[in-house]
């Protein structure tokens, strides 16, 4: 297999995708995500891509505006319905600033 | 007369004729999928309670000669991956397992406003994740033709379910083949629209740039009488499309003399088995029989849409993802399955510093010379036919601890999310007790083809069986 994932690539792969694994999970995948690549690349590489355009989206839109102009949407108690912690009709979150 | 076995159409036409309530045929499903569920397990959620009530309400409607629409009454099941408000949307992951929607998918909220009667949320894979409804954190489904295999997935609890009879019609959506997929191994009839005709709002995001909602039924027409209903643009997807809705029904007719079919010699390559290859070839025969004019294709770029599919999606599913943080909905990400975490993974390296050019833009490009070959083949035929599913329905735990194999089930089906064109799955046939679909493919915004060939197709040569469970 020409394209090895290791397991240190692997493991900065879950702190990009703020992914908890087990050491167990990440030796998985990091031979289920080589197999995978792998298998991908060795298709994909063959074709020649020069002076091709990559496609995103299929529909050929363009961006779509609307007026800039308020709309009634969900209320608060309806978008926090959902929410593990709420703190005076807020979303609770972890502490991102160390106090000093 | 069992209830629960009509088509929309049937069931339509009896509750216009007063032949029988939307109650009594709620009931009817109710009482039917109470009985078979044990055995199939096509289900997260049945809202007994709640799709009586709305059956009364639709019985008012109709004593009122208020009909809105066939769907009027008529018992229907949707995909647990749909937001439908004030009732818990799962998406079959352990990571939404308490959440209630604040809001309702445009697809519900139109099936809602005709008086159409929900009588449950059906099981699949994760997210959307899978091609054997496996990948679900609550139960496996059963493939009605043999309890020992898989239904196909993603929507497998939606095909399950219909073609058991536990309901008249339900909602999928398909990424890279999960409407069609699964309709293929139940031996249903299963659409998915071109890329931007159905609203995608309140379906929750797998691949953004692939996904569709679309109907899974028992007959053509009933898929033409539900995509009249659900399609059109909606302000709140701003990837809709502001195209006419046809009424569809007006395709359905059984001749198609003169007619092109494209058969691209790459559907019947490697990886598609022997069986399956001999009976879709022998119903595409049948549509020569009927008139239609058979031209060979090539479209080399099959042969590596499948790879492109499994960088491009898994991409767009690491984002999608991201936004499950455990703050403002949902649990903590260590919920997520097996397969979803697999993807993720996938997604964010193929998207990451140093790799992105290789691994994304690349398959980005490929899939531009994909679809300017479907492009081109659309000058030369109407139509393209092939097989759905390159394999027959596999057993339960065969290809689950395979991801390469398990992925290898999308070969023929996830192009066609690549190009967005729409295509549909209807049975052709069966292999020692399962089902084979044909898969049918046209140009963007043309589902009126399909229907024309798919309706021809199955009323010269009904597929009568029904499993026995």
């Amino acid at each position: 297999m020409k394209r090895k994932i290791e397991i240190e690539d692997v493991k900065h792969i879950t702190k990009l995708a703020n992914l908890p694994l087990t050491d167990s999970e990440m030796k998985k995948y990091s031979s289920q995500l080589s197999e995978v690549i792998d298998y991908n690349m060795s298709l994909l590489e063959k074709i020649n891509t020069e002076k091709v355009e990559p496609t995103a989206h299929i529909a050929g839109l363009s961006n779509i505006l609307r007026k800039d102009e308020t709309e009634p949407g969900l209320d608060t108690k309806a978008a926090l319905q959902n929410a593990k912690e709420t703190h005076n009709d807020f979303f609770k979150v972890k502490a991102i600033l160390e106090p000093e | 007369m069992e209830l629960s076995k009509l088509s929309l159409k049937e069931a339509a036409e009896g509750l216009k004729l007063k032949k029988f309530t939307s109650k009594e045929i709620t009931e009817a499903v109710i009482k039917k999928i109470k009985a078979i569920e044990p055995k199939i397990d096509a289900f997260l959620l049945v809202t007994e309670d709640f799709a009586i009530r709305k059956a009364k309400k639709a019985d008012q409607l109709i004593a009122d000669n208020q009909i809105i629409s066939p769907l009027t009454g008529v018992p229907f099941a949707i995909k647990d991956i749909i937001v439908t408000k004030g009732i818990k949307t799962t998406a079959a992951s352990k990571i939404l397992e308490d959440f209630i929607p604040p809001y309702s998918a445009t697809v519900y909220e139109k099936l809602e406003n005709q008086g159409s009667v929900m009588v449950g949320k059906t099981n699949h894979d994760e997210f959307g994740m899978g091609a054997s409804t496996e990948n679900s954190a609550y139960k496996i489904t059963k493939n009605p033709w043999d309890t020992s295999r898989v239904p196909g997935g993603s929507s497998g609890g939606s095909a399950a379910a219909v073609a058991a009879d536990m309901i008249i019609y339900s909602l999928g959506s398909d990424t890279g083949g999960s409407i069609r997929q699964p309709a293929s191994f139940c031996g249903v009839v299963g659409l998915k629209p071109t890329y931007g005709r159905v609203s995608r709002y309140g379906l929750i995001a797998m691949a953004s740039s692939l996904d569709q909602i679309g109907p899974i039924t028992k007959t053509v027409e009933d898929a033409a009488i539900i995509l009249r209903e659900i399609a059109g643009k909606d302000n709140r997807d701003s990837t809709s499309v502001e195209k006419p809705v046809p009424d569809f029904t007006s395709y359905l007719k059984t001749e198609i003399k003169g007619l092109k079919i494209g058969i691209p010699k790459e559907f019947f390559g490697e990886g598609v088995e022997a069986q399956v290859a001999s009976t879709t070839k022998n119903a595409i025969k049948k549509l020569e029989n009927l008139g239609a004019k058979l031209i060979e294709l090539s479209l080399p770029r099959l042969k590596e849409a499948i790879s492109v599919y499994y960088l491009i999606m898994p991409s767009e599913v690491s984002a999608n993802m991201s936004r499950f943080d455990g703050i403002r909905f949902g649990g903590s990400r260590d919920k997520f399955g097996a397969e979803v975490k697999r993807r993720i993974m996938l997604g964010t390296y193929a998207l990451s510093s140093g790799y992105y050019d290789a691994y994304y833009l690349k398959a980005a490009k490929v899939r531009t010379l994909l679809y300017e070959e479907f492009q081109e083949a659309f000058r030369k035929v109407d139509i393209i036919v092939g097989p759905t599913s390159p394999v027959l329905p596999f057993k339960i735990g065969e290809r689950v601890d395979d991801p390469l194999q398990m992925y290898l089930a999308d070969i023929l089906t996830a192009p066609v999310n690549l190009a967005g064109l729409p295509g549909i799955s209807i049975p052709c046939g069966l292999i020692d007790g399962l089902p084979v679909g044909l898969q049918i493919i046209a140009d963007h915004w043309q589902e009126g083809i399909i229907f024309n060939v798919a309706y021809a197709y199955e009323q010269n040569f009904p597929f009568k069986q029904k499993p026995k469970i």
